[in-house]
């Protein structure tokens, strides 16, 4: 008993301050990417064929990113040869809509809160039921960290439970393997009604590095409809932490 | 007796050798050699096909590891529609044989347990080795072995579970509380992963390798680059390479971390699960300061590595390491000092030492049951040779021998992993990789943190990938679970399970 108190006392406390206070994250994390668009003259294309996964496009003649289908690797930014393009620390990612993925052209547009009726049934309490539909392993890994005593989800009012049932919504992760897709849906629908999806990782929102495989669905946009979208491969725990508060209009 | 022309022989890892210096032989000969060999004491550690070029035949290949000699035996024959199975007299072989059925749709007569792997159609056309017609199969759907009887029942889990955790399908047949046999039923993460890797190497193919399981990614990556790098005769510069070992070492401590605050949790001994809890995510941060994500995504690429290692970092990470091992050996001491906490895990999943060596069992779980089989000992490779000479064995092959593996490895690798720290060699970091040799069958082997990962790849005459062949720890693994689950009760599945702790998605490719 008394080595148990000594060793309590000598770990300390160590639940982070956040959100008063940002998040230390490593110095080479690479979080919103942001390209300079001075930098980048017409014409070169080099970037864009760095990338495997489309994440790049040259869009109203501007570069811009689709943070659904980036994996935040470093390629496109170290093969830039104008340093047009680099990776911030920034982990606010999370999105409502699809087409707020798209980064570079404007002003980032952050997650906005549920609606009012919304707010007003999960804006304290927030259950979720998680569903790994062919994920990796590694958004799962970073979803489970949030309950650990650093990021501590359950002093937010949000709960990750056992059955859909007892949930007020969905957070899937995995591009949606065809062997997953009927346990995702027979999941959705045991959820009661009103409730929410978020579609968390790049596979989820897109597919990820499994995009066109003929054993995926290139995520649950064509099969669930999605309220909040986490980007990142996997994303970081304040990503998604992030992400969770801005839908129950707390950040 | 066996002589050297019948067989071709890799003394390296990894390594390579020509198709053309692979002899083909017939099935009947190919299977004595393979019976006499795994008899000797050898090891299947990749048995897989490919089509021919013409016709409906195929090639098989068997790759056995006779460790204490650290060599890699290479066989290759043709089948047809159907060969004898060899598993009834080499249980290490079942698995194999139903993934080359299930992706060809031949058939290994006299299999004792022949049902799919992971429910995925047929890579080529023809008949199905289930007679499931044309259309696709459904998951979970074949024959589960079952006990009959007034008092028994029968229990089915997933694949969408409790906790946040992969899908899997798991049948109990239960007499009572007790669990008289388990069937494992997987194929939920099946992304087809081999399948996108045949023409490669592909641009999409490294993050695809970084993916396989998401928790091995250092693993799995580096297996991926010691292939490349084999075949286009290069060898990264050993600054790369000990910065490879690093990142192996860091994600093998935070899994263990974390493996061992789960089983405190699972017993309900909550201080070290918290502590561990949070400590694991220290481990992941420290990858992220070599490479900018807790997963090491970006750092294994072709050639070497994608991050320097500099001295001012080393010196960070040094002392943070200090610090987060007194905290560590701190949270499991606890646990291990807690006769409570102990009695829950001695003698509970038990699991023989004939039977882990009879299954091919690897890694952590075999080494738990007193095989001594790790490949940085039998098969050193890159940043650990001539650097580890340490292989951690327990004998009771109980869930306290798998917690105190790990508890045993996470001290080792802290001492091996600060001394790599403090004499980093100099040198670049990442070199170009020239075209892949044409025909050569080349082979790499890596003690990812749950065991021994290998992975094969086959070119063609353009050098392009013509089968790529995947075998994480878990395949071999996945069975010593449901081994070790017989004649518990059910209610200890949940520790048995967490003290495997296998991957779904690595086996599920």
């Amino acid at each position: 008993m008394l080595s148990i108190i000594r060793e309590r006392i000598r770990q300390g406390h160590r639940t982070a301050k956040y959100p008063q206070e940002a998040p230390t994250l490593p110095e080479r994390f690479r979080g919103r990417p942001i390209i300079d668009q001075e930098k980048c003259p017409q014409g070169c294309q080099e970037c864009l064929a760095r990338c495997p996964f489309g994440a790049l496009a040259l869009r109203n003649n501007t570069l811009q990113i689709d943070l659904g289908r980036c994996l935040f690797c470093p390629e496109c930014a170290t093969s830039c040869p104008h340093g047009a393009l680099s990776f911030s620390s920034d982990h606010r990612l999370a999105a409502s809509q699809r087409q707020d993925l798209w980064t570079g052209e404007k002003e980032a547009q952050l997650a906005s809160a549920l609606n009012a009726r919304m707010l007003r049934l999960f804006g304290r309490s927030l259950k979720l039921r998680q569903v790994s539909a062919g994920g990796c392993n590694a958004c799962e890994a970073d979803i489970n960290v949030l309950g650990t005593l650093v990021f501590d989800l359950g002093r937010f009012g949000i709960q990750i439970v056992a059955s859909p049932r007892h949930a007020d919504g969905l957070l899937v992760t995995g591009p949606v393997t065809e062997n997953m897709r009927s346990a995702l849906l027979d999941t959705y629908a045991a959820v009661p009604e009103p409730k929410i999806v978020i579609a968390s990782g790049a596979c989820a929102i897109t597919g990820g590095p499994f995009r066109n495989s003929p054993e995926v669905h290139n995520g649950i946009g064509d099969l669930l409809p999605i309220d909040l979208y986490i980007p990142g491969c996997p994303p970081h725990p304040y990503t998604v932490l992030d992400g969770l508060l801005r839908m129950l209009g707390r950040l | 007796m066996m002589t050297p022309q019948e067989f071709g022989k890799i003394v390296k890892n990894p390594g390579t050798i020509a198709l053309t210096a692979l002899p083909v032989l017939a099935y009947s000969r190919f299977s004595e050699l393979c019976l006499e060999l795994c008899k000797e004491g050898g090891r299947i550690v990749a048995y897989f096909a490919r089509p021919q070029p013409q016709g409906d035949d195929l090639e098989l290949f068997a790759i056995i590891a006779r460790c204490w000699e650290g060599e890699l035996l290479i066989l290759r024959c043709t089948i047809g529609r159907s060969f004898p199975s060899l598993t009834p007299l080499c249980p290490q072989l079942h698995l194999f044989e139903r993934e080359i059925a299930e992706t060809y749709g031949v058939i290994p007569t006299d299999h004792p347990w022949f049902k799919p792997v992971r429910f995925h159609r047929r890579w080529r056309a023809g008949s199905d080795a289930w007679n499931r017609g044309e259309e696709r199969p459904l998951p979970g759907e074949m024959n589960y072995y079952q006990v009959e009887g007034e008092e028994v029942h029968e229990v089915a889990v997933g694949p969408v579970h409790a906790g946040v955790i992969e899908p899997g399908h798991f049948r109990f047949q239960c007499h009572g509380e007790n669990v008289m046999h388990l069937e494992i039923s997987l194929g939920y993460q099946h992304r087809g992963v081999e399948q996108l890797l045949i023409g490669g190497p592909h641009p999409a193919s490294i993050f695809q390798l970084e993916t396989v399981a998401g928790d091995t990614t250092a693993g799995h990556g580096s297996a991926y680059c010691m292939v490349l790098e084999t075949l286009a005769g290069i060898a990264p510069s050993p600054r790369a390479e000990a910065i490879r070992a690093i990142a192996l070492e860091l994600e093998r401590l935070a899994n263990h971390v974390g493996d061992i605050g789960a089983l405190a949790g699972d017993v309900g001994f909550l201080p070290t699960a918290s502590y561990c809890g949070r400590l694991r995510g220290d481990y992941l941060n420290l990858t992220a300061e070599i490479c900018g994500s807790r997963f090491s995504r970006g750092l294994l690429r072709p050639g070497g590595v994608g991050f320097d290692l500099d001295e001012e970092l080393a010196t960070r990470m040094l002392q943070r390491l200090v610090a987060i091992e007194k905290e560590t050996r701190g949270a499991i001491e606890l646990f291990f000092d807690a006769p409570s906490a102990l009695a829950r895990m001695e003698r509970i999943g038990a699991l023989s030492i004939d039977d882990a060596e009879a299954l091919g069992m690897v890694g952590v779980a075999a080494r738990a049951c007193g095989l001594t089989r790790d490949v940085r000992l039998h098969y050193p490779y890159g940043g650990y040779i001539q650097t580890y000479d340490h292989c951690v064995i327990e004998d009771s092959g109980d869930v306290f021998a798998r917690a105190n593996i790990r508890r045993r490895e996470i001290y080792k690798s802290l001492h091996w992993l600060k001394k790599s720290l403090r004499d980093l060699p100099q040198g670049g970091v990442r070199s170009e990789l020239p075209p892949l040799a044409a025909d050569t069958l080349a082979v790499a082997m890596v003690e990812g943190w749950r065991g021994e990962l290998v992975q094969v790849g086959i070119t063609d005459r353009t050098g392009k990938f013509d089968r790529y062949k995947i075998i994480d720890p878990s395949f071999h693994n996945w069975s010593g679970l449901a081994l070790a689950l017989r004649e518990q009760q059910i209610s200890d599945f949940p520790l048995c399970n967490k003290s495997f702790n296998l991957s779904y998605c690595g086996f599920d490719l």
